[in-house]
């Protein structure tokens, strides 16, 4: 029998902790956080491998393939992310293996709205050239017109898409 | 002091990203369910956790400045697409609410063991690829940008930062107490029991027995 799971932080104490973290990582880096830019250079190193004549000629991944990809700061940052939230995960009970998902869908369908709402999200993060933590997060941090104008964005069309998509999580 | 250091090494990018990891689980923030909460009005913890880190943040870049430890404007500052910012954010709502994840985020949920949240990752490999087999036709609309840039509020405003700081803070003040009464209103915030009854790990969910208590609204 596991010992019960410990209950998520309250949020004064994630907010705060989370505003040091990306301080520090301004101090340290001279940028804030991010993520969406992993996956674009993901993107381009799988194109390289499935389609090396299409990717090497592509205006967009055509310059991330100048030298590894993979190779770069984001790409040491998201696997720090994943060790951060394997290692919070497993030491407060919190990590469990599965498909979450609301009361009223299966876990199928739950998949294959992921899979879209990835698709939507990867297209949406290359527009903005950004994301939600890159950003929104760390932008606004440096009172960037774009981080408070991206928001707007997210939040918007967040509380729209919800009238569609309460049967998913509700 | 010369800080910023600009190290954009490996040790950089682990430390920063294991603390951002940490801190974003230990938040809730690996659940799509407590994330997508916020849009139904049941878990605030989006909006209050965002805001106050942006706020602590840019408190403490503007008092690193003020002291002379940070060179002034060294921080980067995106900038402002005059469509791509708002359009962008609006995919990444859209996506946020019917995927249950943003990029950060969905990191976070596959290390806390969510398979919906790799299947979310396969699909932003596959957005951005599309979005790079479409970059000639929409280069000039996509990186249509304001200029000057990496423009700021307090630029935009002619006012002290201090003062775009203070002003935050006291939106997110007001925001932190709606959303704290909205979403006791609707039976929220998730807590990790909740959540963790909605893991699907091949039997099916416990979803407090599939019955829910639905508030009235």
């Amino acid at each position: 029998m596991q010992a019960a799971p410990r209950p998520f932080w309250p949020p004064l104490a994630a907010g705060t902790a989370l505003g040091l973290v990306l301080l520090f990582t301004f101090l340290i880096s001279g940028h804030g956080l991010g993520a969406s830019g992993f996956f674009a250079r993901f993107a381009a190193w799988l194109s390289a491998l499935l389609a090396p004549d299409w990717a090497a000629g592509n205006s967009y991944f055509g310059p991330f393939l100048r030298s590894n990809p993979l190779d770069s700061w984001i790409g040491w940052e998201i696997v720090g992310v994943i060790v951060g939230g394997l290692v919070g995960a497993l030491s407060s009970g919190r990590f469990k293996a599965g498909i979450e998902h609301g009361p009223r869908i299966g876990s199928g369908s739950r998949l294959l709205w992921a899979l879209l709402g990835g698709v939507l999200v990867g297209f949406g993060a290359r527009l903005a050239q950004g994301c939600t933590s890159g950003i929104g997060l760390s932008g606004s941090a440096t009172l960037a017109a774009a981080g408070f104008v991206f928001l707007a964005g997210f939040f918007g069309a967040g509380f729209l898409g919800s009238i569609f998509a309460r049967r998913l999580w509700q | 002091m010369n800080l910023p250091m600009y190290d954009n090494g490996l040790l950089s990018g682990l430390l920063a990203g294991f603390l951002f990891g940490y801190v974003l689980e230990g938040a809730g923030f690996g659940s799509p369910r407590k994330l997508t909460g916020q849009f139904f009005l049941k878990d605030w913890s989006v909006f209050k956790i965002m805001f106050t880190a942006v706020i602590v943040a840019a408190f403490g870049l503007w008092l690193f400045e003020t002291l002379g430890w940070m060179r002034p404007h060294a921080a980067f500052v995106p900038t402002l697409l005059i469509y791509g910012t708002v359009l962008g954010g609006a995919l990444i709502g859209l996506g946020f609410v019917l995927g249950g994840y943003c990029p950060g985020t969905s990191a976070v949920g596959f290390a806390s063991g969510r398979l919906d949240a790799f299947v979310f990752m396969l699909g932003m490999v596959a957005g951005s690829s599309l979005f790079a087999g479409v970059f000639d036709d929409i280069r000039g609309l996509a990186l249509a940008a304001v200029e000057p840039r990496g423009l700021t509020l307090p630029q935009l405003f002619g006012v002290p930062a201090i003062l775009v700081i203070a002003g935050l803070a006291v939106i997110a003040f007001l925001g932190w107490k709606v959303g704290s009464m909205v979403e006791k209103k609707f039976g929220g915030p998730y807590g990790v029991e909740e959540v963790l009854d909605s893991v699907d790990t091949g039997g099916g969910t416990r979803h407090a027995g599939g019955i829910r208590i639905q508030p009235a609204e």
